[in-house]
C-alpha cells in the first residue's frame, strides 16, 4: 500500500478548534501524521485551497440491491458515494426482498468489500418484511454488522410494536432510525397546504410526520433506546426533537438536502422530480429546518439518495415514486443551504458530515474523524470550485434529480477510502 | 365566423390545459368566440368546414359520457375526423404508461388531443410529450377548463352579460370542492371576470385554502344562499372519496342540499347550476333540477359551443 502525503491543505478536523493549514500524511491505510515537514510519501497531493476532512459520510442511502438492480446497485451507489466525496454511506433495508435476516446484512458487507470503492454499511429492517408487525431478527443483524434498523420508506405504526422495538433494540444499544409517518395521515404525493389544493393533488399533512415523532418519544421516555428521526421536514417535528434533546433523551435527526433548499412551491408545474417523502413543505418549515441544523438541534446531514428509473417517474405525480437521487450533489447543496448564506460555519457542515453521523451509527476505527492512527478515510474538496449540475454525468444509474442545471459552488476532489485513492475528480 | 384575432388579443395557446394560467381577455375572447359558434347549432345543417381535414382524438382515461360526446359532436361539427381512445380494452389495460400511449395515438397523425384523465397534471403530462394540441377534458382533482368556460358562458347568457362585465355577480358554488376540478375552474374563470365567489361544503370538503383564489369559504349554506345570484351544486363524487367526508347522504342534504325550503329563500331570479350527473334528491331536488330556475340544460347546449371554440383557436394557434 502506497503512502500519500496531502500537502498545503487546510486540515478541517472537527476534533480541533480551528481549522488548521497542515500536512496530512497517509500510510498503511491509516492517518500517520498531521503536521508540518512530514517528510516524502510515495504520492503527493498538492491540497492548496482545499479542504482536508474526514471522509464524509452518509447514513441514508437507497442501493436498490437486491431486487431492482436497473436503478442502482451496491457498485453503482458506490461508484456515485465516491464521486460526491462520500467514503462511508448506510444502505437503507427496503430492498426486495428487505433487509432483515443475517444473511442479507453479510451479503451488503461482502459486495462492499468485493466492489471495494465506499464503505457501504447496511441498516437492517426493524421488523420482519418491513411489515410492522414482529420484530426481525435484530440480535444476528446486530452481530453480523448492521449498524442501525429501520423498516425506511414507512414507518413503524403500531405503537406496541414500536414499543417492543424500543426496548429490544436497547438491549444492544443499536439506534433505530425512524421514517416517520402516520399512516392514516398519508396516501398524498406532495405536502398538503395551499400549493396541493391549488394544484387539486393529494396532500400529505405534516401532522403525519410530527404525530409519530411525537408518539415515539413519548415512548421512548422511560426506554432510552438511541432513537433517529430520518429526513426531518416540518418546524413542529424540529420543535419536538428539541424538546426531546431537553428531556436528555437519545433522539438524533438528520436533514436532508431538499428539505434545506427547496418548497412545495416546486411542485407547480407536476414535475415529478419534486416528488419525494416526506414532501417539500413551506418556507417556514425549510426556515425550521435549517434553524434547526444551525442550533445544533439536527445532527447530521444525509441525503436519503433515492435512485428511480424514468419510467416511474415520466407519469402524473400522483403515480410516481417517491425520491430522488443526491449523493453527487449533496457537498455543494449543503454548502449552499447552509454555509453561503452564513448560517453555519464551515467547520461545522463539516462536523455534521463526518464525527456527527459516525456517533449516531457508531463507526469504530476513527471514522469520521482525522486522529492519527484511525482508517485513513479523507475527503479533499475545493470549496470555490464552480461547477454545474449535469445529470447525464453521474455514477449513479438513475437520473432523477431536481438539481440539473445547477450553478453549484464547492465540490470534492478526491475521496480516500482506507488510504487508497478511490477517485480523483480531475481523472474525469 | 370568428377569427382568432380579435381587438389587441390573438388566441396564441396551442393547449387548453386550465384556466388558472389565462388572463381576463383570453377567457373574455373564448367566450365571444363560443358565441360566434352557438348560431352554427342553430342551422338546420349543422356544420362548418373550420376543422375539415384535421384530427381530434379523445383520449378517455377515465370514463365519461357527456364530456366525450359534447367534444365529439363539436368537433364534427367543425368537419374533424375523430377518433375515440378508451382505456378499457385498450393498451392501458395492458400496463402501457401514460405517455407511451398518447405518443403512439399521436403517431397516427393527431392534430389534437383531448385529454380526461384521474390524475391532476396529467394533460400538462401529455402536453409535455407530443406535438399536437392538447385540451385538458379533467385531470383528476385539478381543472376542467372547457366546464368553467361553459358555465361561465350560461351565466352570461342568462343574467345578460354579454360585455363579460360579471362584476355585482355573486357566484356560490357548493358541494365537494376539495376534490372538484370543476370547482377550480369555475373559481378561476370567474374571479378573473369579475364575479364575486364563495365556495360552500363541510368542513372536510372545502379547505380554507381555497381563500388563496379570492373567494369567500364558508359551511353554512343558509348564510349565504338568500345572497347569491347563481347557485352551482357539485355533484358528491362518491366514487373520489377515499373514507367517507360526512356521516350519510341524509345528513348532507340537510345541510348542503338545495331543497325547495333553501331555494324559497335564495332571490327569485337565481341561477341554479349543476355539471351533471345529478344525484337527484342529494345535492338537488328533483323540481329544482328540471324548474325554471335551472340552467343545466343550458349548460349542455353551450358546452357544444366553447368546445368548438376551443378546438377552433388551439388549431389555429398551432397552425400559425
Amino acid at each position: 500500500m502506497i503512502s500519500i502525503l496531502i500537502s498545503n491543505g487546510t486540515i478541517f478536523d472537527p476534533a480541533a478548534a480551528f481549522p488548521r493549514e497542515m500536512d496530512l500524511l497517509i500510510a498503511d491505510g491509516r492517518i500517520a501524521a498531521i503536521g508540518r515537514g512530514l517528510g516524502r510519501a510515495d504520492e503527493t497531493i498538492d491540497a492548496r485551497g482545499s479542504w482536508v476532512t474526514p471522509g464524509l459520510i452518509d447514513i441514508h442511502v437507497h442501493f436498490r440491491e437486491p431486487g431492482d438492480e436497473a436503478e442502482e446497485t451496491i457498485a453503482s451507489g458506490a461508484a456515485a458515494a465516491v464521486a460526491g466525496g462520500f467514503t462511508t454511506v448506510c444502505c437503507m433495508p427496503n430492498t426486495k426482498p428487505p433487509l432483515d435476516t443475517e444473511a442479507s446484512i453479510e451479503f451488503i458487507l461482502r459486495e462492499s468489500a468485493r466492489v471495494g470503492l465506499a464503505n457501504v454499511l447496511p441498516v437492517g429492517a426493524l421488523t420482519k418484511g418491513r411489515e410492522g408487525c414482529e420484530l426481525a431478527e435484530i440480535g444476528g443483524m446486530w452481530r453480523r454488522g448492521a449498524v442501525a434498523f429501520s423498516d425506511d420508506g414507512v414507518g413503524v405504526a403500531d405503537a406496541g410494536v414500536m414499543r417492543k422495538a424500543l426496548q429490544y433494540c436497547r438491549m444492544f444499544e443499536a439506534p433505530i432510525m425512524q421514517h416517520c409517518e402516520e399512516p392514516s395521515l398519508s396516501g398524498g404525493c406532495m405536502n398538503a397546504g395551499d400549493v396541493s389544493v391549488a394544484l387539486g393533488l393529494p396532500g400529505i399533512p405534516s401532522e403525519a410526520e410530527e404525530l409519530m415523532i411525537a408518539r415515539d418519544i413519548l415512548l421512548n421516555r422511560r426506554i432510552g433506546c438511541r432513537y433517529h428521526v430520518q429526513h426531518i421536514s416540518s418546524c413542529q417535528s424540529v420543535e419536538l426533537v428539541r424538546l426531546a434533546k431537553q428531556m436528555g433523551l437519545p433522539v438524533t435527526a438528520e436533514a436532508s438536502p431538499h428539505h434545506l433548499l427547496l418548497t412545495d412551491e416546486s411542485c407547480r408545474g407536476y414535475d415529478t422530480n419534486y416528488k419525494m417523502n416526506p414532501p417539500l413543505r413551506t418556507a417556514a418549515d425549510v426556515a425550521a429546518v435549517v434553524g434547526g441544523v444551525a442550533d445544533g438541534t439536527i445532527d447530521c446531514l444525509a441525503t436519503d439518495h433515492a435512485p428511480h428509473l424514468a419510467q416511474e417517474k415520466s407519469v402524473p405525480m400522483q403515480e410516481a415514486a417517491f425520491g430522488i437521487v443526491g449523493l453527487e450533489v449533496a457537498f455543494a447543496l449543503y454548502h449552499k443551504a447552509l454555509v453561503e448564506p452564513g448560517h453555519i460555519p464551515p467547520m461545522r457542515l463539516i462536523e455534521l458530515m463526518t464525527t456527527s453521523p459516525a456517533r449516531i451509527v457508531g463507526l469504530k476505527d476513527g471514522r469520521g474523524t482525522l486522529e492519527v492512527g484511525s482508517v485513513a478515510d479523507v475527503t479533499i474538496i475545493n470549496p470555490e470550485r464552480r461547477w454545474k449540475v449535469d445529470v447525464s454525468k453521474f455514477r449513479s444509474k438513475s437520473r432523477n434529480c431536481p438539481y440539473h442545471g445547477w450553478q453549484l459552488i464547492s465540490r470534492p476532489t478526491h475521496t480516500i477510502v482506507g488510504g487508497e485513492v478511490r477517485w480523483r475528480l480531475d481523472e474525469q | 365566423m370568428t377569427s382568432e384575432t380579435a381587438g389587441n388579443l390573438t388566441w396564441t395557446r396551442p393547449h387548453l390545459l386550465g384556466l388558472e394560467p389565462l388572463s381576463t381577455e383570453e377567457i373574455r375572447f373564448l367566450l365571444d368566440t363560443a358565441d360566434g359558434f352557438r348560431e352554427v347549432s342553430t342551422r338546420s345543417v349543422k356544420k362548418v368546414p373550420a376543422l375539415r381535414g384535421r384530427v381530434v382524438v379523445n383520449a378517455f382515461f377515465e370514463d365519461s359520457t357527456r364530456t366525450r360526446n359534447s367534444f365529439t359532436l363539436a368537433a364534427q361539427r367543425l368537419s374533424a375526423d375523430v377518433i375515440e381512445f378508451g382505456a378499457r380494452g385498450s393498451s392501458v389495460s395492458k400496463g402501457e404508461s401514460l405517455v407511451d400511449t398518447v405518443k403512439t395515438i399521436e403517431a397516427m397523425g393527431v392534430d389534437v388531443m383531448v385529454v380526461r384523465h384521474a390524475a391532476a397534471g396529467a394533460a400538462e403530462l401529455v402536453a409535455q410529450n407530443v406535438e399536437c394540441s392538447v385540451i385538458n377534458a379533467g385531470d383528476g382533482a385539478h381543472e376542467h377548463p372547457t366546464q368553467g368556460l361553459l358555465d361561465a358562458y350560461t351565466i352570461r347568457q342568462r343574467l345578460g352579460r354579454a360585455n363579460n362585465d360579471f362584476s355585482g355577480i355573486h357566484v356560490l358554488i357548493v358541494g365537494d370542492i376539495a376534490n372538484s376540478r370543476v370547482a377550480r375552474s369555475n373559481v378561476h374563470c370567474l374571479t378573473k371576470l369579475g364575479a364575486r365567489v364563495t365556495v360552500c361544503g363541510p368542513a372536510t370538503l372545502c379547505p380554507a385554502s381555497f381563500r388563496q383564489f379570492g373567494v369567500d369559504v364558508t359551511h353554512d349554506l343558509d348564510s349565504v344562499i338568500d345572497g347569491v345570484d347563481v347557485v352551482n351544486m357539485l355533484r358528491i363524487q362518491f366514487e373520489r372519496m377515499k373514507s367517507a367526508a360526512f356521516p350519510s347522504v341524509r345528513e348532507y342534504t340537510q345541510l348542503f342540499g338545495l331543497t325547495a325550503d333553501r331555494l324559497k329563500r335564495a332571490k327569485p331570479d337565481v341561477l341554479v347550476l349543476h355539471p351533471g350527473p345529478m344525484n337527484r334528491g342529494v345535492e338537488i331536488d328533483s323540481a329544482i333540477a328540471d324548474g325554471g330556475q335551472s340552467g343545466i340544460l343550458q349548460q349542455v347546449t353551450n358546452g357544444l359551443a366553447v368546445r368548438m371554440a376551443v378546438l377552433y383557436l388551439v388549431t389555429q394557434a398551432r397552425q400559425t
